[in-house]
């Protein structure tokens, strides 16, 4: 009974809006190759001239950052405010820097 | 920290939950459960509207009308893909679904007899759809909300269209304006329907609501939709189908007549006019389609190999 698009590879699907922007990430679908994950993500999530350019990428090849790792990874960030340009503060007559 | 204080935590802060973060079991089920049935009523949603395509008045309504059956597909597809984020199979949500195991909005299960009946649905159902929909979009699982964000963007051109498609009829003759108000009476208490049993019936309200998977109960929100319907009846020159319906000057809301819970509950459960009809149909489809799908599978695999012959057998 079960089909064979429980084999297929699930693909994220990525895509430009416009030209001069970077392919953002929309979403996944399965398909049997990447032909027709890029026919499919055409048809599902670019219906309303959402974009201008398409990447699908197996699913299976992202490598993620796991969750529990989220203070390890990002909390020494935290403390640096002065990687931010509002930390120093400069007089009135130093105008547009 | 505890899981499941950093869960709850979380909710609070009105933070969305991701994929890959902890969350109780329950929170997972209940997710996947009204996800999968919220996709499974897109893709039954496309059989009744299906039945009109060949037979719509004119060659624009034609492409309208499977401009917007081919959102449902897609509408289905983010909420499948959602589903999945959680960990549910693609294959058995499908089974499920066409094994009769699964359940999804009892309002596809009544048939569409007239071409009014377009036009009913794209203003009253899919109305009603957005009025439980829009609340999703903020909902706290993040892959959910998203998609709920993309489907109600589509949603509204489906509104109004049908709502054109009634405005038309009772602009014309008077036989129109009978099929426009014979629709509405069909479609009405159904589409009432479509927002659950009454919150004090209801069994998924509270627990959903704390989680905050849900923002309004059901009452509130099939009152919202009266309240904004009513006057677009009105503006039709159609008659509401329910004698009881009053306009209560000191609470400013339209008081409804009952609704036939027997008639709901008959309907989900298996029972209503075209349950047998939709899931065989639906059956159908998917094992027509099994021939596609295993030569796309065997084109893949054959152009794997082509491509790469090496790889394929060294290990």
């Amino acid at each position: 009974m079960s089909s064979q698009s429980s084999k297929w590879p699930l693909w994220e699907v990525f895509v430009r809006s416009r030209q001069g922007l970077s392919h953002k990430h929309v979403g996944s679908l399965h398909a049997s190759d990447a032909n027709m994950a890029i026919a499919n993500a055409r048809d599902v999530y670019t219906r309303r001239q959402e974009g201008v350019s398409i990447w699908v990428l197996p699913a299976e090849a992202i490598s993620a950052s796991s969750p529990a790792d989220k203070d390890i990874l990002f909390d020494p960030a935290n403390d640096k405010v002065y990687r931010h340009a509002t930390f120093y503060n400069l007089p009135d007559e130093v105008k547009n820097m | 920290m505890d899981l499941n204080q950093r869960f709850e935590d979380y909710i609070a802060a009105d933070q969305k939950i991701e994929a890959k973060d902890w969350m109780p079991d329950d929170y997972r089920k209940t997710l996947i459960r009204q996800i999968s049935q919220h996709a499974h009523s897109e893709i039954i949603g496309m059989l009744p509207e299906g039945n009109w395509i060949t037979r719509a008045p004119s060659l624009k309504r034609k492409a309208i009308l499977l401009a917007k059956v081919q959102d449902e597909a897609g509408h289905g597809l983010y909420l499948y893909s959602a589903a999945e984020t959680l960990g549910a199979q693609r294959d058995d949500l499908m089974d499920a679904l066409i094994e009769g195991r699964a359940k999804y909005s009892s309002i596809f299960n009544y048939p569409t007899l007239t071409w009014a009946d377009m036009g009913a649905i794209g203003w009253l159902v899919d109305g009603a759809a957005i009025m439980n929909q829009v609340p999703l979009c903020k909902c706290s699982y993040g892959p959910y909300a998203r998609a709920m964000v993309r489907v109600c963007k589509e949603e509204s051109f489906h509104q109004r269209q049908g709502f054109q498609i009634m405005l038309n009829l009772c602009e014309g003759t008077d036989e129109q304006r009978e099929m426009a108000q014979d629709s509405l009476n069909r479609w009405w208490w159904p589409s009432l329907m479509m927002f659950g049993p009454n919150d004090e019936s209801s069994t998924h309200n509270e627990q959903s609501m704390r989680w905050k998977i849900k923002r309004f109960s059901n009452d509130e929100l099939r009152q919202r939709f009266v309240d904004m319907t009513i006057p677009q009846i009105e503006l039709l020159g159609l008659t509401v189908p329910d004698k009881d319906l009053r306009w209560n000057e000191s609470t400013g809301h339209y008081e409804m007549g009952a609704i036939d819970w027997q008639e709901f509950f008959n309907v989900i459960a298996g029972n209503g006019p075209c349950n047998k009809e939709r899931i065989a149909a639906r059956k159908k489809a998917h094992n027509d389609g099994e021939w596609v799908r295993q030569a796309a599978s065997a084109y893949a695999e054959k152009m794997r190999t082509d491509v790469m012959p090496n790889q394929t057998h060294a290990a």
